[in-house]
């Protein structure tokens, strides 16, 4: 049984006259046929399913309706066809310091996003200091929440959504909170949970961080369905070579021209990074007195290429 | 229907605490931000209540029992209305951003609201009372049926709350005219005059208006002493329902478009 599984999901926006108006400017433009709506479609024909221990990445340049399909996923919204069937516990992490009260303290705070993301009392009570020693607030726990810096709000956000427990972790962009050292940790515990065969998505625009972290990736483009495929390495490389040269593949095998075009050129690169290495060091080494620096030199070769030594060298350093 | 109202049930008791948290969080925002806090509740029917004895009961009092008891009878219930539909209208779109990001019944939100209305309409009720000894109100044992109007108002307010909401969210010039239908509601629900002036035939349309049933309901039961008709509670309990069910169905047939307008 499949943990989640969307069957031919398409998600339709509607924007225009819509918003903002009134009622009285409603009934006006009715009468006077003024009144346009546009649709926009933010997911067309998606489909795939992600079993227990499966971590899902999905990819896709802005507007490709990454973030639409998890709301759908989560069930803040309805798809307008198709269906999504979820099993399990879904904690998500959308946008992390939405839905806090300034005008209540941190504790408060806690207990009040805990029961939106659907857990008891108890649960929190035994949770409580945990979260705040992960968040690193214990100092702050009877602070307003306004009065927090940005950086200790979504500390805290992050500390609830994670330190609980669910079946599906969802998470849309948010392994950047914090500084260096919060990142980190951060990292390391989401790291933590997969591990421990929990089902996850994530949305990341590092796509070194989906390569580290998925088995399998689902491939967005302004609500298309690029691809869904475990085949995790070639879809990186094809994806990260699309991202260079915007060119939308359709085939199997313009998937793998654009992991080989994206393998040439990372290879280009780890060359043309490797001659300027070679450059800054030849540099420094002929600003050094010449003769330590060509001994330098003469080391290294004789450690790392002998070969490529003549045979009487030894003595030509002694005689020089 | 049925399995909805089980739906519902089930929901309220398995999200019992998040309810608690939002009550809690309303109450802190209601309360906390005002230097006068609880006691502005009272204060505010109170002062009410005081000019419109000055002004009116010159006016209309001569001919009324206890006019200031039927004046506060009219007054209170008009302000738990009036509250309760506010406060439920703007509850969907005050917590736009929890509802566009976290997947939580919307519903808990109204009726944290609502719960908060009714605790103010609560506290204003006890200073009713007060007045009703100051007043020489003899308390009966009928007066434990001012249950029924309290509960048919909250369930209608409920429902009403649901229906604003809901237009609120699509149309959000519904406030300002709601304002307004409030002002000719306030007019026309005889809180500070009887309908006794105007013709039988005429009498029989402010039954059109729930709010005025309910306040009749009260001033019969305190300032008569006697119990309204079976039908006169019949037709409380076909408006509570009757505005539940027309929320209900708002909300049911377009909860998940509020989502695009936000």
């Amino acid at each position: 049984m499949s943990k989640i599984e969307c069957n031919d999901v398409s998600i339709r926006y509607i924007t225009g006259d819509l918003k903002a108006i009134g009622l009285k400017e409603y009934v006006m433009r009715k009468l006077t046929n003024n009144y346009h709506i546009t649709e926009f479609w933010a997911d067309r024909h998606v489909t795939f399913a992600i079993d227990e221990g499966d971590m899902l990445g999905i990819i896709g340049s802005n507007g490709a309706g990454k973030s639409t399909l998890l709301k759908a996923i989560t069930g803040i919204m309805v798809p307008t066809g198709g269906s999504v069937t979820v099993h399990g516990k879904i904690a998500a992490l959308l946008e992390l310091s939405s839905g806090f009260d300034g005008q209540m303290t941190v504790r408060e705070n806690t207990y009040l996003r805990g029961a939106m993301l659907g857990y008891t009392k108890q649960f929190l009570d035994d949770k409580y200091d945990e979260i705040i020693a992960f968040a690193e607030l214990e100092d702050f726990q009877d602070y307003m929440f306004k009065q927090l810096s940005s950086g200790m709000k979504s500390r805290l956000a992050f500390s609830i959504a994670c330190l609980v427990d669910p079946d599906i972790l969802i998470l849309d962009e948010v392994l950047s909170v914090g500084d260096g050292a919060f990142r980190k940790k951060s990292g390391d515990r989401m790291r933590e949970i997969l591990s421990g065969g929990k089902t996850g998505i994530l949305v990341s625009h590092s796509v070194s961080q989906i390569r580290e972290m998925c088995n399998k990736v689902l491939w967005l483009d302004h609500g298309n369905q690029i691809a869904f495929t475990d085949e995790v390495e070639l879809y990186c490389d094809a994806y990260e070579e699309f991202l260079q040269t915007k060119k939308l593949p359709k085939t199997r095998e313009d998937i793998e021209k654009l992991a080989k075009g994206w393998d040439v050129r990372t290879q280009n690169e780890r060359k043309k990074k490797a001659e300027a290495t070679a450059k800054r060091l030849q540099s420094i080494i002929e600003k050094g007195e010449a003769d330590e620096a060509l001994m330098a030199a003469v080391r290294i070769i004789r450690k790392n290429r002998p070969e490529i030594l003549v045979d009487n060298y030894e003595e030509l350093l002694e005689v020089e | 229907m049925a399995s909805t109202i089980q739906r519902v049930i089930t929901t309220l008791h398995e999200r019992r605490f998040l309810f608690e948290q939002l009550v809690h969080r309303d109450f802190t925002q209601r309360y906390k931000r005002t230097v006068l806090g609880m006691a502005w509740s009272i204060l505010s029917p109170l002062l009410q209540l005081f000019v419109m004895m000055l002004v009116f009961s010159q006016l209309f009092g001569r001919n009324i029992d206890h006019y200031v008891i039927y004046l506060f009878a009219g007054n209170i219930n008009m302000s738990y209305y009036r509250e309760a539909t506010k406060n439920g209208m703007r509850s969907l779109n005050a917590n736009a951003n929890i509802i566009t990001k976290i997947n939580v019944p919307k519903y808990l939100f109204l009726l944290s609201r609502e719960v908060q209305a009714l605790f103010n309409f609560g506290l204003t009720i006890l200073v009713f009372f007060f007045f009703c000894i100051l007043d020489h109100i003899v308390f009966t044992p009928k007066m434990l049926l001012l249950v029924y109007p309290i509960l048919c108002l909250t369930i209608m307010n409920i429902g009403i709350g649901m229906f604003l909401s809901a237009v609120f969210v699509f149309f959000r010039d519904t406030e300002y005219l709601y304002d307004i239908f409030l002002t000719l509601l306030n007019y026309l629900s005889a809180i500070f005059y009887t309908v006794d002036r105007f013709p039988v035939s005429a009498q029989r349309y402010f039954l059109l208006n729930p709010v005025y049933v309910i306040i009749k309901y009260w001033r019969t039961i305190v300032i008569d002493a006697t119990i309204p008709s079976l039908q006169f509670h019949l037709l409380m309990a076909f408006y509570a329902l009757g505005f539940l069910a027309l929320g209900a169905y708002m909300y049911k047939k377009y909860n998940h478009q509020f989502l695009y307008f936000f």
